[in-house]
C-alpha cells in the first residue's frame, strides 16, 4: 500500500541525508520525496511516499522518529488527507489539430498551458498522483518530450496539523 | 567572560562535561586540539597505537563504569580507523563521544590531504553526528553530544571539527551550557502506566514464564530491580550474551544464556513458555533462530527504551516503551498494589520441568565435553580455571569467536558490567583495547582479556600502550592455531574444508612477543600445569601477563542452535541433537 509520510525536520545541514540514508540502510524504498523550509525557517517540511504494509510503515515511522533531527513524523495515509503533486509536461504539438486536441485535454484535467512554441506546448498540472498518471496516459500517443514531477506534498484534513 | 581558542574550548568543554580520560591519536587536523591538551592537566590523554583501539578502549571504559567514553582522532585515516570502534559501540548501544579533526572548512570538498567526509562515512553507525563550523558552537555541541550519547538508547556521537575552527589565534567567549534542551530529542523514560499494569497482570497469570533480559538492563543499571522482581515471582531468568551478569549466574533461578550457544534449559524453556518477559533485549537473530518457529505459545511482553526495537523482529503483545529501571520499579510497585500472586502450583511444575532439562542436558550439571588430559587442554577448562583463580570476580573482556562463547558459558558472572564483549558487531580485536579501558577505570581490579590467537593479532599493537600506562591486563589466549569458530562452521557445514582458517606454521611465538613488549609471557601446553600457571599469572599483579594456552583445536562450541529451527532445536555435541 502507498504511504505518504510527513516529517518536520530541523533545517540543518546533513538532516536530509540522514532521512535518505535511513531508507537505504534499512532497505525501504522512496518513491517520491519533497523538501522545503516552512514559514518557520528553522524547520523543513518533508513529504515522502513509499510502499509498505502496516508493520513496515510503523517501523519506518519509528525509525524516522528516532533520528535526532526529526521533530514530528506522521503517516498521513492513516487518516483523511489531501495529496497534491505538481507536474510540468512538454509535448510535441506542431499540427493544428493536435494543438486543439491537446488544449481540450488540458482543460479537462484543469491544467494550464504555461509555455508555447511553434512545435511544443508546455503544460502545468496539479492534483493527486493518479490524476497526473491519467493525464500522461491521455497524451502519451501525442508525443511527450519531457516530464517533470515535484513528488507528493500532503497535509491532513480537518483540525489536525503538524507544528512544533 | 573568558576568551578561549576553539582548540582550548574542546578540552575545556570535555573537562566541564566531566571527562577525565581521552583515548586518542594525534594528527595534522587535530594538532590545535592536541596543543591545548598539552597546556592543561584536567583531562588525561592516553595514546594508543591505532585509532580503532582508542574507540574500543573508550568503549571498555564506558561498559565497565556506565560513564560516557571519549576518543579523539585526526581527520582522514584517523577518522576511518575509528569507524570499526564506532560501529561496535553503536551495535551494543554504548555511549561514546568521538571527536575527529577535519581539514579546514575552506578545503572541505577539495579532496584535501587526509580529508574524509567523517559525518557521511559514520552516518549509519552513529546515534548522531555534528560538523562544527564555528568556534562559538563547540561548547554547546559537545554538551549536546554527551547528552545524546548517554540518554534514551545510548550510542556513539561523532563531533567533527575542521582545523580552522580550532585556530589558536581566534579567541571567542567560552560558556559551558548549564543544561541541554533539544526540541527534536526527548526520549521516553517512563512507561505507559496502563501498559505496565497489563504487563504485570499477564506476568502474574503466567504458568510457564521466562524472564529474558538483555544488555539494556546493564546499560540502565536495572540489575537490582530485575533481581527483585524475578526473586519475588520465583520465575526463571535467562540472559542474552549482552545481558550476562544482570542476573547472578550462580543463582538457582538463572537458567543460563539463551540463543545460538545458549543452554538447553534456557532455549527449551523459551520455546515452551507461555509468557516471555523481554526486558532490555531486542530479539536478535542470534537469539531467536527461525522467526517463524519462535516461541509459538508465548505472549510477549517487551520493555525497551527504543520504540524501534519493539515489534521489529518479533511482534510484542504488550509493548512498553521506557527505561528498564523506571518500568521495573513501576512493575514492582503495581505488583505490591495488586493482590494477585503467581500460580504456585504451575510455577512449581514449570521448575520441575526446567530442573529435569538441566539434569538431563545442561552444561552446568555435568561435563558435556571430553575431559582434558595431558597435552589436550579443553578450552572450557581454561575458562573454569580462570573463574576459579579470579574467584568469579574479575572483569572479563573478550574478543570474538569460540573463546568468547566458552567465556560466556563457563565464567559465571554474578555482577553486571563484568562481562565486556562485542555482542552485536562481533568485532575481533575488541578485547585487548577494551581491557585497557576497564583497567584504567579500575586500577586495582583483576582484568582479563579472553582471546584467541586470531583475534589478539587484530589489535596486538596495544601491548605497547599497556606498557606506557601501566595497565597490568592478563591476556588469556586460547590458542588452537586456527580460526576456531570459522573452523567449527567448516566442520559442520563444509565437510571440514578449512578454507583460509589455518595458519599454524606462521603464528608468532607469543611468549617472546609479550617479552619484546616488556611483558611476561607464559606458555601452557599440559593440562596438569593449567591451574598453577594461572595462579602464577594472577600473582604478577603489576605486570601484563600473556598466557598462551594451547587448547584442543577440534573442540566445538555446544549447544548450538540448528539453523532454520526453533529456539529449542539444538546440537548438544558432535553426535547428538536435542
Amino acid at each position: 500500500m502507498k504511504r505518504i509520510i510527513s516529517i518536520l525536520l530541523e533545517n540543518e545541514s546533513g538532516a536530509l541525508s540522514r532521512v535518505v540514508g535511513l531508507f537505504a540502510q534499512r532497505g525501504y524504498n522512496i518513491d517520491t520525496l519533497t523538501v522545503a523550509p516552512t514559514d518557520d525557517d528553522t524547520l523543513s517540511r518533508l513529504t515522502l511516499t513509499t510502499e509498505g504494509d502496516d508493520q513496515m510503515a510503523e517501523q519506518i515511522v519509528k525509525q524516522l522518529h528516532k533520528l535526532i533531527d526529526t521533530i514530528k513524523v506522521v503517516d498521513l495515509t492513516v487518516g483523511s488527507h489531501i495529496e497534491r503533486e505538481l507536474m510540468l509536461v512538454k509535448i510535441k504539438a506542431s499540427d493544428p489539430e493536435i494543438r486543439a486536441e491537446l488544449k481540450s485535454c488540458v482543460e479537462i484535467f484543469r491544467g494550464h498551458v504555461v509555455d508555447v512554441t511553434a512545435s511544443t506546448y508546455t503544460v502545468q498540472l496539479t492534483g493527486d498522483s493518479d490524476k497526473l498518471d491519467a493525464f500522461i496516459d491521455a497524451v502519451r500517443e501525442i508525443g511527450i518530450m519531457e516530464v517533470v514531477r515535484s513528488g507528493v506534498s500532503g497535509i491532513s484534513r480537518g483540525d489536525k496539523f503538524l507544528r512544533v | 567572560m573568558e576568551h578561549l581558542s576553539g582548540g582550548e574550548i574542546v578540552i575545556r568543554a570535555l573537562k566541564d562535561a566531566g571527562v577525565k580520560h581521552v583515548w586518542g591519536y594525534p594528527g595534522g587536523a587535530a594538532l590545535h586540539i592536541y596543543d591545548a591538551l598539552y597546556r592543561q592537566e584536567d583531562v588525561e590523554h592516553l595514546l594508543v597505537r591505532h585509532e580503532q583501539a582508542a574507540v574500543h578502549a573508550a568503549d571498555g571504559f564506558s561498559r565497565s563504569t556506565g560513564e560516557v567514553g571519549t576518543a579523539l582522532v585526526t581527520s582522514g585515516p584517523g577518522a576511518t580507523n575509528a569507524i570499526t570502534g564506532i560501529a561496535t559501540a553503536y551495535m551494543d548501544s554504548i555511549p561514546l563521544v568521538v571527536i575527529s579533526g577535519q581539514v579546514p572548512k575552506i578545503k572541505i570538498g577539495q579532496d584535501a590531504f587526509q580529508e574524509t567526509d567523517m559525518v557521511g562515512v559514520s552516518r549509519p553507525i552513529v546515534k548522531h553526528s555534528f560538523l562544527v563550523t564555528r568556534a562559538e558552537d563547540i561548547a554547546e555541541t559537545i554538551a549536546k553530544a554527551y547528552y545524546i550519547a548517554s540518554t534514551g538508547r545510548p550510542g556513539p556521537v561523532v563531533v567533527d571539527i575542521p582545523k580552522d575552527v580550532t585556530d589558536p589565534n581566534h579567541k571567542v567567549p567560552y560558556e559551558w551550557p548549564s543544561s541541554v534542551k533539544m526540541r527534536s530529542y526527548q526520549p521516553t523514560n517512563k512507561g505507559h502506566r496502563g501498559q505496565v499494569k497489563r504487563a504485570v497482570k499477564t506476568l502474574l497469570a503466567a504458568k510457564k514464564p521466562v524472564i529474558y533480559s538483555g544488555g539494556g538492563v546493564i546499560i540502565d543499571n536495572a540489575s537490582e530491580q530485575l533481581i527483585k522482581l524475578a526473586q519475588r515471582l520465583n520465575y526463571p531468568v535467562t540472559n542474552t550474551l549482552m545481558g550476562l551478569g544482570a542476573y547472578p549466574a550462580t543463582d538457582r533461578q538463572f537458567i543460563g544464556m539463551l540463543g545460538m550457544h545458549g543452554t538447553f534449559e534456557a532455549n527449551t524453556a523459551m520455546h515452551e513458555a507461555d509468557v516471555i518477559f523481554a526486558v532490555g533485549a531486542r530479539f536478535d537473530d542470534r537469539v531467536t533462530n527461525d522467526l517463524d518457529k519462535f516461541c509459538p505459545n508465548a505472549t510477549i511482553i517487551h520493555i525497551d527504551v527504543d520504540p524501534t526495537s519493539i515489534s521489529k523482529n518479533i511482534n510484542a503483545h504488550i509493548p512498553v516503551v521506557g527505561t528498564c529501571t523506571s518500568v521495573l520499579n513501576e512493575m514492582l510497585s503495581i505488583a505490591d498494589e495488586l493482590d494477585t500472586k503467581p500460580d504456585a502450583k504451575a510455577i512449581k511444575d514449570w521448575w520441575a520441568k526446567i530442573d529435569q532439562w538441566r539434569a538431563d542436558k545442561g552444561i552446568y550439571t555435568a561435563n558435556r565435553y571430553e575431559p582434558s588430559s595431558g597435552d589436550v587442554i579443553k578450552p572450557q577448562d581454561v575458562i573454569k580455571a580462570l573463574y576459579k583463580e579470579t574467584k568469579g570476580d574479575a572483569f572479563i573482556t573478550s574478543d570474538v569467536g569460540q573463546h568468547q562463547m566458552f567465556a560466556a558459558q563457563y565464567y559465571m558472572f554474578d555482577k553486571p558490567r563484568r562481562w565486556i564483549n562485542s555482542g552485536g558487531l562481533g568485532t575481533m580485536g575488541f578485547g585487548l583495547p577494551a581491557a585497557m579501558g576497564v583497567q584504567l577505570a579500575y586500577p586495582e581490579a583483576q582484568v582479563a582479556c579472553v582471546t584467541g590467537e586470531g583475534s589478539i593479532q587484530m589489535c596486538i599493537q596495544e601491548l605497547s600502550t599497556c606498557s606506557q600506562y601501566n595497565l597490568p591486563i592478563k591476556i588469556i589466549n586460547l590458542n588452537n592455531s586456527a580460526l576456531g569458530m570459522v573452523r567449527q562452521w567448516q566442520d559442520m557445514n563444509y565437510s571440514s574444508r578449512y578454507s583460509q582458517s589455518l595458519y599454524e606454521d606462521s603464528l608468532p611465538d607469543f611468549v617472546a612477543l609479550a617479552e619484546a613488549y616488556g611483558h611476561v609471557g607464559i606458555k601452557v601446553t599440559r593440562y596438569e600445569d593449567l591451574e598453577e600457571k594461572m595462579r602464577e599469572c594472577f600473582a604478577l599483579k603489576d605486570r601484563v601477563v600473556f598466557m598462551d594456552i594451547c587448547v584442543d583445536k577440534s573442540e566445538h562450541v555446544y549447544p548450538m542452535q540448528i539453523p532454520g529451527g526453533s529456539m529449542g532445536d539444538l546440537y548438544l555435541n558432535k553426535a547428538e541433537k536435542s
